[in-house]
């Protein structure tokens, strides 16, 4: 027996030390991070005020989480050199797991966070939320969209447009530009942001005399097959297919609408935004679909100029909205905070009294990445203009 | 015209699941443990041919090639490591680890490739078949997927039926100590089964990236759950019973979507799944079939 166990054994012991140096190999970034932090701090003499993030890093919406988190932390670094104000970002995973953020959520309240940025998804956020209620933590969400994470809670704020007035906003552009009499849509049922954006936009269609001929259904688990939904606008003659959706399951609609032969007008929202980035598209599939986003990488204003070659520099890649919207949601905070006097010591409910008066008042008007002269509502939504546009030879362009 | 069109496209998910079904349930047939980490070799394989193919700018059938290669050394790899080790424990802490093992890839997945989705070129090179002026298009990788699905079919059953290690699977898969004793290796047996069916996950990987062609680390995790369905649905053990459990489940799965509700798509399928294990608890071809792999 025991001769039968050697190869194995060394074979454990192997795997073992491969294991144990990937380990001291992540020990070590952080490691150095750790030392950056605290060279940070003491080029300073104020502490830095604790910003609490949560979000997915792993599973399914990583994609999403990580993004918030890299444009946040950008923000972070260039506001702590500009001396002053000192912010300190702890970001925590919830893997898009109701329950996870909450334990997330608590985890950063033993750290002593102060303001919390996120979460970044819809769900979570929902259960998160109620939390930084009762705790009075000043929530300001990069990316939840739908309109239940600000409802009843007078802390929590958005970042990103609310679901509501995408859906309404999506409906009269399409009115407005006339882009296509029969409308067919496709959305996710699964899902709550998908969900809230075709409730709005059918309505305000009705409203607005927009035919709309095929509306078809699919869920996270049935994202593959989409010959069905696709078959069905076709044979209702729909010219315009409204996607309420995220940009993975878009791409695999324009492939198969393209196998298919079928070639209406594709009209997205916010979330299709990065279909351009996944790497490896065929942006062939993609053109002529227009969508409506706060943030086009593209842009040529100094800002985003500024933001994209930093991001690309440290990450590699084009930032997407989320990105922006993480980075976005850590300066509204310093833009509000940096003529006061608050400090690491000053207690979180008191800072969310300040942000919530600060954030609701007239004055206060916010302009970034994702949009010029936002302002919030009591209720938490913002106000800024989406802006429409058109994916032309690969980019994307502005339609107006 | 629309009934045929749906059909095909039935047919061809259901093609799909079929390959991926075939791993469960050789695994099973021969080891008595659910794979659950099935699912995510596929993903293995689609990343493995994503890299060979763009990568290192590989032609398709070789790309295909080293991903087989790849998730064949790996699925030996898995049994070796996770599985192996625990042939006399308890089935449900089999059942744990292959869970365990699943997320194990999905993670390493995402550390080496990053979370963010690859839009994956499909591997069949011609485009769709248009039939009746139009009214029937059929891509390619539909075409290839049905017939890849059969000729693996048809070359499982002669490796079973027709080999000796064939014989030795299915003397395995029958009496795992009767056979030890008349001198077969079960350790090599079982790690035979687990590379062939690691392969298939492989050529599975690539057909359903080059259908569905998003590529991310939990691509492989709901096809290999609803393949898992079709290879109880069709009798789990039984290698006709998983090639009719998919096709069966790919249909019903298109149809319901198409002439009941898209969103009751998943709740039809499952339902369907329930009054078959009610009427018939070893599945569709579960006893009448005698040779269990």
């Amino acid at each position: 027996m025991r001769k039968h166990m050697k190869p194995r054994f060394y074979l454990t012991l192997i795997v073992a030390l491969v294991l144990c140096l990937a380990m001291l190999a992540g020990c070590g970034d952080k490691g150095t991070k750790k030392a950056d932090d605290k060279q940070a701090e003491t080029s300073d003499d104020a502490a830095p005020i604790k910003l609490g993030g949560i979000g997915p890093l792993t599973g399914g919406a990583a994609v999403y989480g990580i993004a918030v988190q890299n444009g946040a932390n950008i923000a972070v670094e260039e506001i702590n050199a500009l001396g002053g104000m000192q912010f300190k970002l702890n970001f925590q995973d919830d893997e898009h797991d109701t329950e996870k953020s909450v334990n997330a959520y608590n985890v950063l309240k033993d750290w002593g966070m102060q303001i919390l940025v996120g979460t970044v998804t819809t769900v979570p956020c929902n259960a998160v939320g109620p939390e930084s209620y009762n705790d009075r933590i000043f929530t300001l969400t990069p990316s939840a969209s739908s309109p239940e994470v600000v409802e009843g809670k007078d802390n929590v704020f958005q970042m990103c447009f609310s679901d509501t007035n995408q859906g309404i906003a999506a409906a009269q552009y399409i009115q407005e530009k006339d882009l296509g009499s029969k409308i067919a849509i496709i959305y996710n049922n699964s899902d709550a942001y998908s969900t809230g954006i075709y409730e709005k936009f059918s309505s305000e269609a009705e409203a607005k005399g927009l035919e709309v001929v095929s509306t078809t259904t699919f869920t996270e688990d049935t994202a593959n097959d989409f010959s069905v939904q696709l078959t069905e606008a076709q044979n209702a003659g729909a010219d315009l297919v409204f996607l309420p959706i995220y940009c993975p399951p878009a791409a695999l609609i324009l492939a198969q609408a393209k196998d298919m032969g079928y070639k209406p007008a594709f009209f997205g929202v916010d979330g299709m935004d990065g279909i351009l980035e996944l790497e490896n598209f065929d942006t062939e599939l993609a053109e002529g679909v227009m969508l409506l986003t706060p943030f086009v990488a593209d842009a040529t204003d100094d800002l985003t100029v500024a933001f994209v070659e930093k991001y690309k520099d440290l990450h590699g890649e084009v930032p997407n909205q989320f990105a922006a919207d993480g980075y976005d949601s850590v300066y509204a905070i310093y833009e509000a905070l940096k003529d006061s006097d608050v400090t690491a010591e000053t207690p979180a409910s008191d800072l969310c009294e300040l942000l919530i008066g600060i954030f609701t008042s007239d004055d206060f008007v916010f302009n970034g990445l994702t949009g010029d002269n936002m302002t919030w509502s009591k209720s938490g939504e913002v106000a800024k203009s989406p802006k429409g546009i058109v994916i032309e030879n690969g980019v994307y362009v502005g339609i107006d | 015209m629309t009934f045929l069109s749906h059909l095909i496209s039935g047919i061809s998910l259901g093609s799909i699941y079929a390959i991926i079904a075939l791993g469960y349930t050789m695994v099973y047939g021969i080891a008595k443990m659910l794979n659950f980490a099935h699912g995510d070799v596929i993903m293995v394989g689609g990343y493995m041919s994503f890299i060979a193919m763009i990568y290192f700018g590989w032609p398709p059938l070789l790309s295909i090639l080293f991903a087989m290669v790849v998730c064949t050394v790996l699925g030996i790899l898995i049994e070796q490591l996770a599985y192996k080790p625990l042939r006399a424990a308890p089935s449900l802490a089999v059942l744990i680890t292959a869970i365990g093992v699943s997320y194990f890839l999905q993670n390493a997945a995402q550390l080496i490739f990053s979370a963010n989705h690859k839009s994956y070129s499909s591997v069949v090179p011609f485009g769709s078949l248009r039939l009746f002026n139009d009214r029937l298009i059929i891509s390619g990788t539909t075409i290839v997927t049905i017939i890849v699905c059969i000729v693996i079919i048809l070359a499982l059953n002669t490796i079973v039926n027709k080999t000796k290690i064939g014989k030795a699977m299915r003397a395995v898969s029958e009496d795992k100590d009767a056979a030890q004793l008349m001198g077969i290796n079960i350790n090599k047996t079982i790690s035979i089964t687990f590379a062939i069916g690691s392969a298939l996950a492989a050529v599975a990987g690539v057909l359903l990236c080059s259908a569905y062609p998003i590529l991310m680390p939990t691509t492989g995790a709901m096809p290999g759950i609803k393949a898992f369905t079709a290879a109880v649905f069709g009798g789990i053990g039984s290698i006709p019973g998983a090639f009719l459990g998919g096709i069966l489940l790919g249909i019903i799965e298109i149809l319901g979507k198409a002439y009941i509700s898209t969103q009751l798509s998943d709740a039809i399928v499952f339902a369907v799944l329930i009054i078959i294990l009610l009427v018939k608890p070893t599945g569709l071809l579960g006893k009448k079939v005698l040779v269990k792999v």
